[in-house]
C-alpha cells in the first residue's frame, strides 16, 4: 500500500496532480463533499501538534469522512510500551489511512512497513514533513501560477529547520529555481544538503547574512523561526533572533509581487504590521494546508470525485 | 612461513595491510571452533602488502559487513582442496545489523528490537545513513 513519509515519495508529476485537485476542491469545494463518506482517518498523534492535527481533521471531515485517534502519546498505548509496529498494525483493523506524527525519526517509516493501509507522515521530530511542503508548493503555485523561475529566500534557521530543507530538496527537482540561503553563521544549512542537493542537481544558490542586502530581488521569502532552545547562551539567542525581524519598513524594498511565507508558529521574526501587507500569505498558506491534505488523502485511498 | 593448505574452506585475500585483525573480530572469528589463520604483511605485488585470513570451514561470511570494512577483499572458496569460487567484494547498497545508529531522536534508539540498516547514499566517499532517520553513520 502507497504511503508519503518524504516529499521524495512523489515524483513531480503527482505533486503537480495534488495541486491540481486541490485547486480543484477550493473552486469546487461541493463536489468534494461526500468522497471519503464511510471513511475513516487515524490520526496518531504522539506528540501535541495544532497546525497539522486539525488540518488532517479538518480535511477529512470537509471529505465526508470520519476521524479516530489520539492527540498525545500519554493517551495512547505508547505508554504502556507498545510498539509502533503494533499500534499500526492494530489501528489497520479500525482505520482506512494513518496520519502519523512521533518525535522519534523515521517511525513513520516503520509504521509504513508494518501497515496495510497508507500511512502519511505528519512530521517526525526534526527529519520529514512531506504535507508541510505540499502546502508550501500549493501557496507558491497559487500565487506565482508556477512552480519554476523564481528567485527563494530562506531566511532564520536553516540548520535545523525541517521544512527548509525538505522544500529545498522538493524545489530542486524544478527548472530556473535561484536560491538565496539568508542565516547567520550558526544556522547556516548544513553542508551534506548543499552538496547533496543544490549542487548535485545543480541549483544555484548564493549564501548571505543580511536580508536587507537581497530582499529585492526575492520573488519569494520563507522566513522561519530561530528556535531558543538551540542555544547555548540567552544573549546569542537573541541577538540572532533579532536579526532577522521581517517588519512593514523593511519590506518597502521588496518587490510589489512578493510573497511571504512561514510554517507557523512564529515568535517575533515576522512582525504583525506586516499581516496586513497583501504580500504576507502565511495563513493563506496554513488554509492550503488543509486543501492539499484533501487531495492527498483522496489520492492515496483511491478515490475521485464524481 | 608455512601455514597448512585448507580442505574445504575460506580464504579472504587482499585484505588492506593491517584490516585483517579488524575483519577477525567484527566478523565473529575469535568465536569459530574451527583453524583460523591471519597472516599479516604479506608481500603482495598488486597492493605491496596485504593480509589474510584462511578459515578451515565453509562458514557462511558476511559480505555485507566485508565490503563495509574494506572493499576489494576477494573471497576464495575452497572445496575438497580446490578452489571452485572466487568472490569479489565490493562496497554493499545496504548494511543490515553491521552498523548502530547514534542519532539519540532515531526511533531505533528506542525501539531496540529493529533491525539496523543503513543505505548508500555518497559512494564516492563511503556514506551510509540510516533507513529510518538518514542520520549519516
Amino acid at each position: 500500500m502507497r504511503s508519503v513519509i518524504n516529499i521524495l515519495d512523489l515524483s513531480v508529476e503527482e505533486i503537480d496532480a495534488l495541486i491540481a485537485t486541490a485547486n480543484d476542491i477550493i473552486a469546487n469545494p461541493k463536489k468534494y463533499s461526500e468522497v471519503c463518506h464511510g471513511k475513516k482517518l487515524a490520526t496518531l498523534f504522539f506528540e501535541p501538534s495544532t497546525r497539522t492535527r486539525l488540518s488532517f481533521e479538518a480535511a477529512m471531515y470537509e471529505l465526508g469522512g470520519h476521524v479516530l485517534g489520539f492527540s498525545d502519546a500519554g493517551s495512547s498505548s505508547a505508554t504502556k510500551g507498545e510498539s509502533v509496529a503494533d499500534t499500526t498494525k492494530m489501528v489497520n483493523c479500525y482505520a482506512d489511512i494513518i496520519a502519523m506524527r512521533h518525535p522519534k525519526e523515521g517511525a513513520p517509516l516503520v509504521a509504513s512497513m508494518n501497515s496495510k493501509i497508507p500511512v502519511i507522515n505528519a512530521g517526525d521530530g526534526g527529519h520529514n514533513h512531506p504535507t508541510q511542503t505540499l502546502t508550501d508548493l500549493l501557496t507558491i503555485s497559487r500565487k506565482k501560477g508556477k512552480l519554476s523561475d523564481f528567485t527563494i529566500g530562506f531566511c532564520g534557521d536553516l540548520k535545523f529547520g525541517r521544512t527548509v530543507h525538505s522544500l529545498i530538496t522538493a524545489l530542486a527537482r524544478y527548472t530556473g529555481i535561484k536560491i538565496v540561503l539568508i542565516s547567520p553563521d550558526e544556522l547556516k544549512l548544513p553542508s551534506y544538503i548543499k552538496k547533496d542537493v543544490l549542487v548535485k542537481q545543480g541549483i544555484e544558490y548564493v549564501q548571505t547574512d543580511n536580508l536587507e542586502e537581497v530582499l529585492p530581488e526575492l520573488d519569494v521569502l520563507y522566513m522561519t523561526r530561530v528556535q531558543k532552545e538551540r542555544f547555548l547562551s540567552e544573549e546569542e539567542y537573541i541577538r540572532l533572533r533579532d536579526s532577522y525581524i521581517l517588519t512593514a519598513e523593511k519590506l518597502k524594498i521588496a518587490k510589489e509581487d512578493l510573497i511571504i511565507l512561514h510554517p507557523l508558529p512564529r515568535v517575533n521574526e515576522i512582525s504583525v504590521d506586516v499581516d496586513d501587507d497583501p504580500r504576507a500569505c502565511y495563513f493563506e498558506q496554513a488554509l492550503n494546508g488543509k486543501f492539499i491534505r484533501m487531495a492527498l488523502i483522496m489520492e492515496l485511498l483511491g478515490l475521485k470525485a464524481e | 612461513m608455512n601455514i597448512d593448505s585448507i580442505k574445504d574452506g575460506v580464504v579472504i585475500d587482499h585484505i588492506t595491510a593491517g584490516n585483517a585483525m579488524r575483519i577477525y573480530k567484527l566478523l565473529g572469528f575469535d568465536k569459530l571452533e574451527c583453524s583460523v589463520a591471519i597472516i599479516k604483511n604479506v608481500s603482495s605485488k598488486k597492493m605491496g602488502k596485504k593480509d589474510i585470513i584462511k578459515i578451515d570451514s565453509d562458514i557462511p561470511l558476511n559480505l555485507e559487513a566485508l565490503g563495509y570494512i574494506d572493499p576489494g577483499v576477494t573471497i576464495d572458496v575452497i572445496r575438497e582442496g580446490k578452489l571452485v569460487e572466487k568472490r569479489n567484494v565490493d562496497l554493499p547498497e545496504t548494511l543490515h545489523g553491521v552498523l548502530t545508529c547514534k542519532n539519540p531522536r532515531c526511533i531505533t534508539s528506542c525501539e531496540q528490537e529493529l533491525e539496523q540498516i543503513f543505505t548508500l547514499t555518497d559512494k564516492e566517499n563511503r556514506v551510509y545513513r540510516c533507513m529510518y532517520c538518514e542520520a549519516k553513520a
